[in-house]
C-alpha cells in the first residue's frame, strides 16, 4: 500500500464539493452509521464512510474515479442516519456531477442510464421511458435487462410507445439551453454556487453545538 | 474630589491594541484628576502596591481603574483601596479588555474609545458616595435537594459539620440513580452494598431531616435567610405508622403495576416498597395502578395493615422551612431512546436500555440477578451492546458526550460473561472514552480476558428475524458493513437533564443551559458554585459525570456551605434600593414589579409612601426604572450617576 502524504491534501477540491453541497465536511466524525445502513455498499470499491474520509483528506483523483459514487442509488438512508444531520447522499451527488464534469468515465450503464434520461427530459419535457429505454439497452448492448417486465407494464399504461405530449415541452427545452450556455463557463458556475451557498457552509461551520 | 487614574496594560492584552500612555495622559486632564498612570499589571502586587501608594501620595479620595471586566478583579481593586484607607465604593473600574482590546484591531479607535470609557468612569465617581454594608444573622441550615448519591454526599459532610440538613427527595426512597444499579466500575463492587451504608446514615443522622415523595413548591428569600415551601405528595400511607412489614404489599391485588424502581422490567404491587434497602422503608400508593382509585372497590391494605397505616384520604401536605444555603443535587434521566425508529423504537421487547439491564443483572431485581430475555425468559447467548445511543447525536439534539457510557458498558460485558460464560457480547462503539483512574485497563480487560468483540461504528439497523434480532452497523476500521444476530441488545442511551430540571432552576434563581444542566459559576474557578449566593450545585444536575465525581462535588458543594455558614453575621450588599420619602407618591408600581418582594407599604404623616427592605433587596434595579417620581433610587447606579456617565460620552 502506498504512503499518503497528508501535506498533499487538495484543498480546492474539498472546498469545492463543500460548496456543491451546502454540507460542512468537516462535521464527519467517522462513526460509519452511512456504512452501516447502506443497502447498496456491495457494490462499491469504497464504503461510503471511507468515501467521506477521502474527501476530508482532499484524495480528488481517487474520489471522483471511484465506482462508488455511481452505484449510490440517492436512497438517502445515510442523510437520515447521519447523528451530524450531514446529507451524505447530497456529498455522493455533488462528487457524481464533478466527475461528470472532470470527464470521468464513471461506470458505464450507470452514466449511459443517466445521460439517456437526461436526455430523454430535454427532447420531451419529461422522461419518455420507452425511448429511453431503448437508447439504454442499445448504448448498453444490454438488450434482455427487464424485457421480462415490459408484457406486464404495457397493458397498465406504465411504459408508453410515443412520448407523452405535455405542456411546456418548450420552457424545459429552454432549461436545458441556458444549462448548457452557463456550463460551458465553468468557473462562472463555481462562482455563483459559491455566492449561493457559502452561508450555508459558513453556517453549518460556526454553531456551537448543532447546526 | 481627587481622582487618581490608572490605565493597565495587562501585558500585551490590552497594550497590544491600546496605546495606554496615550490614554493616560488624555485622563490627566479629565475633571477632579490630579493622577494618572499606566501599569503594567494593575492586579498584580506591586500593581496594587502602586495603587495603595499613589493614594497616599496624593491624598486621593477616588481611584479609577482602566483593566479587565470587573467581575473578576473589581473585588481586588476594592480590597486595594480599602486598604489605602478608602470606602470601597470609591472606586470605579472601565472595562477596556473585554470592551476594547480584544474585540477591535484598530489602535487609534480603540484608544479613543478607552479613553472615552475612562472620562465615563471618572464622570460616574465624582458622584459616588461612601456606602457600608450591613450585617444580618444566618440560619445554620442547609437544604439539599435530591437524594442521590451527591446529595447523600454533601448532606453527610454538611450534617458531620454540625449544621441542620434538610434533605428533599422526589422518588419515595432516596438512593437515585445508584440504588438501581447493580455493581459499579472499574472495581466492580456491588452499588447497593456501598450506597446503602450511607443511605441508612442519612435516615439516623440527628441532624439530617428527610422528606421522600416531597418537592421543592417555592423557594423565597435569599442568601443566608432562605424561605423554602416543601411539599410532601401524598403516598396514602402515614409514614408515622408504616412498619415497612410490607403485609399491604403482598396481599394488594394489583400484582401487575409498572415497577418504576425496575425500569418496568418486572411488575410490582400498586402500593409498594420500592426495593427492599429503600430509605425510608414505608409502602406508598401508586394511585394509577390501585383498584381503589381506579375503579373503587378494593380496600384490601387497610383493612391488612396491622398499624392501620393506610389512609386513602390522604392530602398533599405543604412544609415551610428557613435555611442559609441550599445544594442542587437533581440528577440526571435516561433520554427517550424511543426515538430511534431504527433500534424499533421501542417495539422489540429485547431491546432494552443499560438501566434496564443492570435490573436484570441485579440479584434485587425482578429476575433475582439470572439474565433472561424480556420476551421469552431465555438466557441470552448473544448480548449486542449499542453505545452512544442519544450521545454525541445531532439528529435528536443531544451533542454531548455522556461521559459515562463507555464504562458502565464494559462494566455490563463483564457482568454479562460472569452471568453467563457461554455467552458472547458485542459492543459497538464510536470512541471509547476512559480518562479515569484504572478506566483505560477496564475497557482492555473486558476485551482481552472477557473476550468481549469491539466494533468501532454505529449501528444503523436493528430488526426481527425468528425470535432473535439481527444488528446491523459498520466496522469502520475494516471499513465494512458487519451484521451480527442478538438476543438481547442493550442500548447505551444516554442522559439529559432530570425532568423539571429547568423548572426548579427558575425556583432557585439560577441558570441553567441548553440542555437543562444547572450553570455553574465558573466553568474551571467556580465548579459548585452558581451564579445566586447560597445556592451549590453537586452531581450530575450541573453535567453529567459518574459517581466518583459525583461524589467528590457533593462533598465540594458542602464545604462551600459549610464555609458560608460558619460566620454568624454576613454582610449584606449596600447597592440596594432606597426610598426618597419626599418624592414618593405611594403609586406602589415599584412594589408590583420587584421580583424578591423586597419593597413594601408604609405611610408617613397619613400618607401612602413605600420602603424597601434592605436584606431581601437584591439591587436589580428594576424599581427604580419604574418609578414615575424618579423617588427609589439604586445606591450606587442612581439616575444622576447614570446621566453622569451619558453626558460624559455625549459631550459633543
Amino acid at each position: 500500500m502506498e504512503t499518503i502524504g497528508l501535506h498533499e491534501a487538495d484543498e480546492d477540491f474539498i472546498r469545492e464539493v463543500e460548496e456543491r453541497s451546502g454540507q460542512a465536511l468537516s462535521r464527519c466524525y467517522q462513526c460509519g452509521n452511512c456504512t452501516a445502513g447502506c443497502p447498496m455498499s456491495f457494490t462499491y470499491d469504497y464504503p461510503v464512510s471511507r468515501l467521506m474520509r477521502f474527501i476530508q483528506a482532499g484524495r480528488k483523483d481517487l474520489v471522483l474515479s471511484a465506482r462508488t459514487i455511481w452505484m449510490c442509488a440517492s436512497c438517502e438512508t445515510c442523510s437520515e442516519r447521519c447523528p451530524n444531520k450531514i446529507d451524505v447522499a447530497g456529498v455522493v451527488e455533488a462528487c457524481r456531477h464533478m466527475a461528470c464534469r472532470a470527464g470521468k468515465d464513471g461506470v458505464y450503464a450507470v452514466k449511459t442510464f443517466w445521460d439517456a434520461f437526461v436526455l430523454s427530459v430535454n427532447q420531451h419535457g419529461r422522461a419518455h421511458e420507452a425511448g429511453l429505454l431503448a437508447m439504454y439497452m442499445f448504448r448498453t448492448g444490454r438488450f434482455w435487462t427487464d424485457v421480462d417486465l415490459a408484457p406486464k407494464m404495457l397493458p397498465k399504461g406504465k411504459i408508453a410507445i410515443l412520448p407523452h405530449r405535455i405542456q411546456g415541452r418548450r420552457e424545459v427545452a429552454e432549461i436545458f439551453r441556458r444549462f448548457r450556455e452557463g456550463a460551458a463557463d465553468e468557473e462562472a458556475v463555481r462562482s455563483r454556487l459559491a455566492a449561493e451557498r457559502r452561508d450555508d457552509v459558513v453556517a453549518a461551520y460556526s454553531g456551537e453545538g448543532c447546526p | 474630589m481627587r481622582i487618581g487614574v490608572f490605565i493597565c496594560h495587562c501585558g500585551s492584552n490590552i497594550a497590544g491594541t491600546v496605546d495606554c500612555a496615550s490614554v493616560a495622559e488624555q485622563a490627566a486632564a479629565f475633571p477632579d484628576v490630579v493622577f494618572s498612570t499606566d501599569t503594567l499589571y494593575a492586579c498584580s502586587e506591586p500593581g496594587q502596591d502602586a495603587i495603595i501608594e499613589a493614594i497616599k501620595e496624593h491624598r486621593l479620595t477616588g481611584v479609577v481603574v482602566a483593566s479587565c471586566t470587573p467581575r473578576m478583579h473589581e473585588p481586588t481593586f476594592r480590597r486595594a483601596v480599602e486598604r489605602a484607607g478608602l470606602n470601597r465604593y470609591l472606586f470605579e473600574m472601565a472595562n477596556i479588555r473585554e470592551h476594547v482590546s480584544w474585540i477591535g484591531k484598530d489602535m487609534q479607535a480603540n484608544t479613543n474609545k478607552s479613553a472615552e470609557l475612562v472620562r465615563m468612569a471618572v464622570a460616574k465617581l465624582r458622584l459616588n458616595t461612601e456606602l457600608k454594608p450591613k450585617f444580618f444573622p444566618v440560619t445554620k441550615r442547609v437544604l439539599v435537594i435530591g437524594g442521590g448519591v451527591a446529595g447523600i454526599q454533601a448532606a453527610l459532610d454538611a450534617a458531620d459539620a454540625g449544621l441542620e440538613v434538610v434533605m428533599v427527595e422526589r422518588e419515595p426512597s432516596i438512593g437515585g440513580k445508584m440504588a438501581k444499579l447493580d455493581k459499579t466500575f472499574p472495581t466492580v463492587d456491588c452499588s447497593s452494598c456501598i450506597l446503602g451504608p450511607r443511605m441508612v446514615d442519612v435516615a439516623q443522622h440527628p441532624n439530617i431531616t428527610l422528606h421522600a415523595a416531597s418537592e421543592v413548591e417555592a423557594v423565597s428569600g435569599y442568601v443566608g435567610n432562605f424561605e423554602v415551601t416543601i411539599r410532601k405528595k401524598s403516598t396514602c400511607v402515614d409514614w408515622s405508622k408504616c412498619t415497612g412489614c410490607g403485609l399491604c404489599t403482598e396481599k394488594c391485588p394489583a400484582k401487575k403495576s409498572y415497577d418504576r424502581f425496575n425500569e418496568g422490567m418486572g411488575h410490582t404491587s400498586a402500593i409498594v416498597i420500592p426495593f427492599p434497602q429503600a430509605i425510608p422503608k414505608k409502602a406508598g400508593i401508586e394511585k394509577e395502578h390501585c383498584r381503589l382509585f381506579r375503579t373503587g372497590k378494593c380496600g384490601v391494605c387497610a383493612k391488612i395493615c396491622p398499624t392501620g397505616a393506610v389512609d386513602y384520604a390522604m392530602r398533599d401536605q405543604i412544609v415551610s422551612v428557613k435555611v442559609g444555603g441550599i445544594v442542587a443535587a437533581t440528577g440526571y434521566d435516561l433520554m427517550d431512546w424511543t426515538v430511534y425508529e431504527e433500534y424499533g423504537g421501542g417495539r422489540y421487547p429485547d431491546v432494552i436500555t443499560s438501566l434496564q439491564y443492570e435490573r436484570l443483572l441485579s440479584a434485587s431485581g425482578p429476575t433475582g440477578g439470572h439474565v433472561k430475555r424480556p420476551s421469552d425468559g431465555r438466557e441470552p447467548q448473544s448480548v449486542v451492546f449499542i453505545q452512544c445511543v442519544g450521545s454525541r447525536d445531532c439528529s435528536v439534539d443531544r451533542p454531548y458526550c455522556s461521559g459515562f457510557c463507555c464504562m458502565y458498558t464494559a462494566k455490563q460485558a463483564i457482568l454479562t460473561k460472569d452471568h453467563l460464560p457461554d455467552s458472547q457480547s458485542y459492543v459497538f462503539y464510536m470512541d471509547i472514552r476512559s480518562p479515569g483512574k484504572g478506566y483505560d485497563e477496564f475497557t482492555r480487560r473486558v476485551q482481552e480476558e472477557y473476550r468481549a468483540r469491539y466494533i468501532r461504528g454505529r449501528v444503523s439497523l436493528v430488526y426481527p428475524k425468528g425470535d432473535k434480532l439481527m444488528v446491523r452497523g459498520a466496522d469502520t476500521l475494516m471499513g465494512t458493513q458487519v451484521e451480527v444476530e442478538a438476543d438481547l441488545v442493550v442500548l447505551a442511551v444516554g442522559g439529559e437533564a432530570a425532568r423539571g430540571a429547568p423548572h426548579l432552576a427558575e425556583k432557585l434563581r439560577i441558570s441553567y443551559d441548553a440542555y437543562g444542566f444547572f450553570m455553574e459559576g465558573h466553568p474551571k474557578l467556580k465548579p459548585v458554585e452558581t451564579n445566586t449566593a447560597g445556592v451549590f450545585l453537586a452531581g450530575s444536575c450541573q453535567g453529567l459525570k459518574d459517581i466518583p465525581s459525583s461524589v467528590a462535588q457533593g462533598s465540594a458543594a458542602a464545604a462551600k456551605v459549610i464555609g458560608l455558614l460558619s460566620r454568624d453575621m454576613l454582610e449584606s450588599d449596600p447597592q440596594i434600593a432606597q426610598v426618597n420619602a419626599g418624592r414618593c407618591i405611594g403609586c406602589g408600581k415599584c412594589i408590583s414589579v420587584c421580583p424578591f418582594k423586597a419593597i413594601q407599604e408604609t405611610e408617613a404623616r397619613g400618607l401612602p409612601k413605600v420602603e424597601v427592605i434592605e436584606t431581601v433587596c437584591q439591587g436589580c434595579g428594576v424599581c427604580n426604572a419604574t418609578c414615575p417620581q424618579g423617588a427609589i433610587q439604586l445606591s450606587h447606579f442612581t439616575d444622576n450617576q447614570i446621566l453622569a456617565e451619558v453626558e460624559a460620552l455625549c459631550r459633543f
